[in-house]
C-alpha cells in the first residue's frame, strides 16, 4: 500500500513539478501541498488522467491557523474508486484572497465550499450559488474560525409578549469556564538548571 | 393565442412536514407538478458539533458521535475511535474489534430497518413501520446491556471499547439472528412485488454511475447504482477483513435498486454478527496501556498507579501526537469519515466530521429536477437523510 502511494507521489512530482510545492506520506495517506492558482489544474489532472482516476471529491474542509501568514488551510480529500488510493490535496489561503471554486470540476463540491465559506469565511471565485449553509438565516462572522467564541455572540428565545424569536446578545449567567488540565511538566523539555543533561543528550545522540 | 410566461410558483416543503425527514426545509419552484428547481435549506439542526469538539479532550469528543446520526449511534464513534488510534499508533486487541464489528453490523440494521419502513410509509405503506420498530427495540435492548443507554452509547472508545459484553448476551444475539430472516421476508412481502410501492420508487431519481461518482455519493446509494465498492471490503478496517461476507449490488440506480440493496444488506449484516458471535475470541477488549486507556476498577482500590492513571485519563486525558488523518467507515447511509488535526496537546486542534448525508442531500436539486412533487417525498426517503449527521 505505502509503496503504491510513493509510486503515485513520485509520478505526481513528475507530471505537476511546477504546481506542487511539496509532498509527505502520514499515517499511510499521501499529502500534495499545491500553490493556490493551479487548483483547478491539480483536481483536472487528478480526475482525468489514467493513473490517478480521483473521481469523487470526498470532502472539501479547511483548518484555521492565525499565527501563520496564510492563516487558511484547505483540504480536499479525493478517493479513487479504481486504484482504491485517497488522496490529500492541501493549499494555504487568508481571509481576502479568494480561491477557485472546484465546482466545474466535481459537482459535489458546490455545497462543501458553501460550507468552507460559511464556516470559515473563505471565498470561492467562479462557485454558482455562494450563500451560507449552515447557520442561520442573517447570521454573522465564521463559527469555526479560531477567533471566533466557542458561545457566539447573539442568542434566540422566543418572546411571549412579542409573540416572535427575538435575537439578544449573549448574556451569559456564569462566566465561561475553559478547564486547562495541560501539566506544566511535560510541556517543560527543559527543566530549569539542568541544561547541562540537555547538552550531554544531545552529544550522546550525536555520536 | 399570445404566448403567456407564466412565473413558477415556489412551494415551502418543511421543516415541519412529516415526510421532510425532521427538519428539512425545501424550496421548491414548480411548474405545476413538476419540480424546475429544488433548494433545500438545511442547518436548522446545526450544533456546532465539530466546534465544540475542539474545546473538550478526545476521550470528552466521543458522545458527540452519537448523537450525529442517531439512528446508529456506534458506527459515528467507530470512525472517530479509528481516527484518534491511527494517531496514536495503537491497535484494538481482537475481541474488542470483534465486539466493535459486531455492533456496527447491529447498527445497520438498526439503520436499514428505520430507513426502509419510513421510505415506505413515506410512499403510503403503514405497516412496516409497526413491524419495523418492533425489531429496533429488541436491537436496541443488545445495545442497552452492552453500554447502558439504548441510544447514546459512548461504547466505542479510541483504543477500544468501553466495557465487556455481559455473560449471555451472545447467546440471546443469536437467536435474533435465527428470528430475523423471517420478519425481512416480511417486508419483502408487503414491499418488493407491491404494486404501488413498485409504481411509486421504480424509474424514480435514477442516478447513473458516472453521476454517482460526480456527486460524491457513496453506501447504497453507489451501490444501488451498480457500483461495486464498500470500504469494509476495498479499504477494510478492524477484523472485517476476517469475516466473509457479500456486497449487493443494485441495477439501475432508481428508488427501487436502492431499497433492495438494503434488503441485502440486512441480511448479509445478519451473516456477519453470526460469524462475530461464532468466532468472538477471549481476551482485553481495549488497549492494555493504562496511559490511553482508564485501569480496571478492582485495580484501582489497591494500586496507588492505577489510581493516578485513572485521575490523569479524567482530568487532562491523553496526548495526542501531531499530524493528521482522514479515517473513513462504511456507515450504513454511506462513507462516514472523520479528518482530524492534532496539535499534540489532549484536544483535537480540528476534527471535521464528513456525513454521507450532505453530500446526498446536495444532489436533492439534480434528483428532483423533472420530477413530480410526490416523487421528491420518494427521492428523500431512498436517500435516507436524517439532519443530526447533515447539520452536524
Amino acid at each position: 500500500m505505502i509503496e503504491a502511494l510513493q509510486d503515485l507521489g513520485d509520478y505526481l512530482a513528475a507530471a505537476l513539478a511546477d504546481d506542487l510545492l511539496s509532498q509527505d506520506i502520514g499515517h499511510g495517506q499521501l499529502n500534495l501541498h499545491i500553490k493556490r492558482p493551479s487548483l483547478l489544474k491539480v483536481l483536472t489532472f487528478l480526475r482525468d488522467d489514467q493513473n490517478c482516476q480521483f473521481k469523487q471529491l470526498v470532502d472539501v474542509t479547511a483548518v484555521d491557523r492565525p499565527e501563520q501568514p496564510d492563516r487558511l488551510e484547505l483540504v480536499y480529500n479525493l478517493l479513487s474508486l479504481k486504484l482504491n488510493q485517497r488522496i490529500r490535496v492541501k493549499l494555504t489561503t487568508d481571509e481576502r484572497n479568494p480561491v477557485d471554486s472546484a465546482s466545474g470540476v466535481f459537482s459535489s463540491a458546490i455545497w462543501m465550499e458553501r460550507e468552507a465559506w460559511d464556516m470559515f469565511g473563505i471565498f470561492f471565485s467562479g462557485h454558482p450559488d455562494l450563500r451560507r449553509i449552515l447557520t442561520d438565516y442573517g447570521f454573522e462572522g465564521h463559527p469555526l474560525r479560531k477567533d471566533f467564541p466557542l458561545t457566539g455572540f447573539k442568542e434566540v428565545r422566543y418572546d411571549q409578549e412579542q409573540k416572535r424569536v427575538v435575537y439578544e446578545p449573549v448574556n451569559l449567567p456564569q462566566e465561561f469556564r475553559r478547564f486547562d488540565f495541560l501539566s506544566p511538566w511535560e510541556g517543560m523539555l527543559r527543566l530549569p538548571g539542568d541544561e547541562k543533561a540537555e547538552a550531554q543528550k544531545s552529544e550522546e545522540g550525536g555520536a | 393565442m399570445a404566448e403567456v410566461q407564466i412565473k413558477p410558483l415556489t412551494l415551502n416543503f418543511g421543516p415541519q412536514h412529516p415526510a421532510a425527514h425532521a427538519v428539512l426545509r425545501l424550496v421548491l419552484e414548480m411548474d405545476g407538478e413538476i419540480i424546475e428547481r429544488a433548494d433545500p435549506h438545511i442547518g436548522l439542526l446545526h450544533r456546532g458539533t465539530e466546534k465544540l469538539i475542539e474545546y473538550k479532550t478526545y476521550l470528552q469528543a466521543v458522545p458527540y458521535f452519537d448523537r450525529l446520526d442517531y439512528v446508529a449511534p456506534m458506527n459515528q464513534e467507530h470512525a472517530f475511535a479509528l481516527a484518534v488510534e491511527r494517531l496514536l499508533g495503537v491497535e484494538v486487541p481482537a475481541r474488542g474489534q470483534y465486539i466493535r464489528v459486531l455492533y456496527c453490523e447491529i447498527g445497520r440494521i438498526l439503520n436499514h430497518l428505520l430507513n426502509i419502513t419510513t421510505f415506505a410509509i413515506d410512499v403510503g405503506a403503514m405497516t412496516p413501520i409497526l413491524w419495523g420498530f418492533e425489531e429496533r427495540e429488541k436491537l436496541m435492548e443488545f445495545y442497552e446491556r452492552a453500554c447502558g443507554a439504548r441510544l447514546h452509547a459512548a461504547y466505542f472508545r479510541p483504543g477500544g471499547v468501553h466495557q465487556d459484553l455481559p455473560a449471555g448476551l451472545l447467546d440471546d444475539i443469536a437467536t435474533f439472528c435465527d428470528t430475523f430472516p423471517q420478519i425481512i421476508d416480511d417486508f419483502e412481502g408487503l414491499l418488493t412485488e407491491n404494486r404501488i410501492f413498485r409504481q411509486r420508487t421504480v424509474d424514480i431519481g435514477v442516478v447513473s454511475r458516472e453521476e454517482a461518482e460526480d456527486w460524491g455519493f457513496s453506501g447504497p446509494m453507489v451501490r444501488g447504482s451498480g457500483i461495486p465498492w464498500d470500504l469494509r471490503k476495498s479499504q477494510p478496517y478492524d477484523c472485517y477483513a476476517e469475516l466473509d461476507f457479500d456486497i449487493p449490488v443494485g441495477k439501475g440506480g432508481d428508488c427501487f435498486a436502492r431499497y433492495l440493496v438494503r434488503i441485502e444488506e440486512m441480511r448479509q449484516s445478519l451473516r456477519i454478527i453470526r460469524q462475530c458471535v461464532e468466532k468472538m475470541p477471549e481476551g482485553p477488549v481495549q488497549v492494555e496501556d493504562q496511559k490511553i486507556t482508564p485501569p480496571k476498577r478492582g485495580e484501582m482500590k489497591r494500586s496507588m498507579e492505577a489510581l493516578i492513571h485513572h485521575f490523569k485519563l479524567y482530568t487532562e486525558g491523553y496526548h495526542v501526537p501531531p499530524g493528521d488523518t482522514y479515517a473513513a467507515v462504511e456507515a450504513p447511509k454511506g462513507e462516514f469519515a472523520v479528518y482530524l488535526v492534532s496539535d499534540g496537546t489532549n484536544r483535537p486542534y480540528r476534527c471535521k466530521i464528513r456525513a454521507p448525508g450532505f453530500a446526498h442531500l446536495a444532489a436533492m436539486d439534480y434528483m428532483c429536477k423533472g420530477h413530480m412533487l410526490a416523487d421528491s417525498v420518494a427521492i428523500l426517503g431512498s436517500m435516507d437523510i436524517v439532519f443530526g449527521e447533515v447539520d452536524r
